[in-house]
């Protein structure tokens, strides 16, 4: 347990509505200085919007967050001067240059102009971006914007970097770029919190995960020992050579079943006892075999197993 | 916050106006509605009257900053808004207030830059005896009071920049009639001329034909007295209704 002094955010009772719709219900956390922490969950878990509250572009309907000890109600803009922002859609200004953009961000910091141009020369070097660096962005590919926002981010070389789904939807290139790049910014001291559905990024980068659902934490911990919570469940993939009803893989003791690319994955404790069931389902429907496995727990178990039928 | 941290948050402010200049001027809406329209309908207007220069001028000048200055504020909220870079201004550390004044002021520099050509034009064709005290400070006034009216216009949060540029056109033509740009105060009927009150652009109309013609409904102090109160209270109402819309942006 750190104390008081050790957390750079403290979260307690956060709830947002939205007329009648609850978007983060009652959820409270903390994040120690020098940590990667990511919020994990399904599009409209509310992570999101529990980051545009703890970074001030909204107030909470109920509930306080503390950043750096300065109170977001408050003092939020004392507590906004230690953040960069990473937010989900690429939204650097299309009309104005690379340089232009970092600019202006570097501005509504305060920093001064000399300190501006130095760290805009850095990061856009740094990032790939330095020779592009007057062109408009409107001229940049989807992964340049995303590399320049986080450039963006980082102009005022924050203590605390939001980064909201960062690698959506980027090429494999820019996807191990950007996850270097908040390595190597974390080992310099930057906290980050990385708000993210993809799994395998939260399970590679970070130090402790908070899974949302529903506008819920469902489960908080360090990943390694989120594993270790359902170290029992495992589940079973397999392939069949025609398509096939999933209602129909239903089996008692079966939980959650997902379809990944051609594989059908079943969720189950017993798969000893699985097994046997769906090599008769494909006997009595004709349907082959191609493949099949046993796998043991990862963080995405971990995620279905936590989020699955918890539905209001 | 103290006296520090404001003049920090007006240099931020600078920083909103240098943006919104590098980007806003040029775009079609503000071509559009700010001054192809206006030009349009005064010369409409102009064409086949027998009357004054000196009226028309002074009506001109009134049209001109009006629609100049109310052109930009409201392109500036939906646009962002659909692009997410609001998110991006929000997410920093500058107050909302000091976001929208500067947007305002990004307005009032267009509107000043414009009414300056239309000014020369005026001095051109009725000499230097147009440029007064109260002209001067009634033009720097109007600009800002008309350039948060067009940011109150743009709190609505939509992220369809042409819904907000027809509402503010379906608000501002109606103001152009009324404001005595086209019919003098003194020769409108009683009713008319006390539903004149209620627009801003009235009271900077009166102040250009003062300076122009020589004659007015009030007093240019009194003009510029209600100009700043309805400066006032555009400004406020723009801070509180972009506050009240703000969650809903995104």
């Amino acid at each position: 347990m750190g104390t008081k002094k050790n957390k750079i955010i403290r979260v307690k009772s956060l709830v947002k509505k939205f007329n009648s719709f609850t978007a983060v219900d009652n959820i409270s956390f903390e994040v120690e200085k020098g940590e990667i922490f990511g919020l994990l969950g399904p599009n409209g878990a509310g992570k999101t919007t529990t980051i545009r509250m703890i970074t001030g572009i909204f107030n909470p309907t109920k509930g306080s967050i503390y950043v750096n000890e300065y109170n977001m109600e408050k003092e939020s803009l004392k507590a906004k001067q230690l953040m960069g922002i990473v937010p989900e859609m690429a939204n650097a200004y299309v009309d104005l240059s690379a340089y232009k953009n970092m600019v202006l961000i570097g501005e509504l910091y305060g920093i001064e102009k000399q300190k501006i141009q130095e760290r805009t020369e850095n990061l856009l070097k740094l990032f790939g971006l330095l020779e592009r660096k007057n062109d408009k962005v409107k001229t940049f590919s989807k992964g340049m914007k995303q590399r320049l926002i986080i450039a963006m981010g980082l102009i005022n070389d924050p203590k605390l970097l939001f980064l909201d789904e960062p690698t959506s939807g980027l090429d494999v290139e820019s996807v191990r770029l950007i996850r270097g790049l908040i390595r190597k910014f974390n080992d310099e001291g930057t906290t980050v919190i990385l708000t993210t559905h993809n799994i395998e990024e939260a399970d590679n980068l970070c130090d402790k995960v908070a899974i949302m659902n529903y506008g819920k934490i469902v489960a908080i911990d360090r990943p390694a020992r989120l594993k270790h919570i359902i170290e029992s469940t495992s589940s079973i993939e397999v392939a069949f050579e025609k398509k096939v009803d999933m209602e129909k893989l239903k089996f008692k003791e079966v939980g959650p079943i997902k379809k990944i690319g051609d594989k059908i994955r079943l969720y189950t404790e017993n798969p000893e006892e699985i097994i046997p069931l769906l090599f008769k389902y494909s006997q009595s429907s004709k349907n082959k075999i191609l493949s099949i496995n046993t796998l043991g727990p990862n963080l995405e178990d971990i995620f279905v197993k936590l989020t699955y039928g918890e539905k209001k | 916050m103290n006296i520090l941290e404001f003049v920090e948050q007006i240099k931020r402010s600078l920083a909103i106006v240098k943006k919104d200049l590098s980007i806003y001027y040029m775009k079609g809406p503000v071509v559009i509605f700010g001054l192809l329209l206006p030009a349009f309908l005064f010369i409409a207007f102009a064409l086949g009257k027998e009357l004054t220069m000196e009226f028309l001028f002074s009506g001109l000048l009134a049209m001109a900053l009006f629609f100049t200055s109310t052109s930009i504020g409201p392109a500036i909220a939906p646009t962002e808004t659909s692009t997410k870079t609001f998110e991006r201004i929000v997410s920093a550390p500058i107050s909302l207030w000091a976001i929208i004044f500067g947007d305002i002021l990004a307005s009032f520099l267009f509107g000043l830059f414009i009414i300056s050509f239309v000014l020369l034009l005026g001095v051109a064709l009725l000499g230097m005896g147009i440029i007064t005290l109260s002209l001067v400070l009634g033009t720097i006034l109007a600009a800002f009071c008309f350039s948060a009216f067009g940011l109150v216009l743009s709190a609505p949060p939509t992220d369809k920049p042409s819904n907000i540029m027809m509402l503010s056109t379906l608000i501002k033509f109606p103001l152009i009639f009324i404001s005595g740009v086209f019919i003098p105060l003194n020769q409108m009927s009683d009713g008319s001329r006390l539903i004149s009150f209620i627009s801003p652009l009235t009271y900077y109309t009166d102040i250009a034909r003062y300076s122009v013609e020589g004659i007015s409904y009030f007093s240019p102090v009194l003009n510029l007295l209600i100009l700043s109160g309805f400066t006032t209270l555009f400004f406020a109402v723009a801070i509180i209704w972009h506050k009240k819309s703000l969650t809903k942006r995104f």
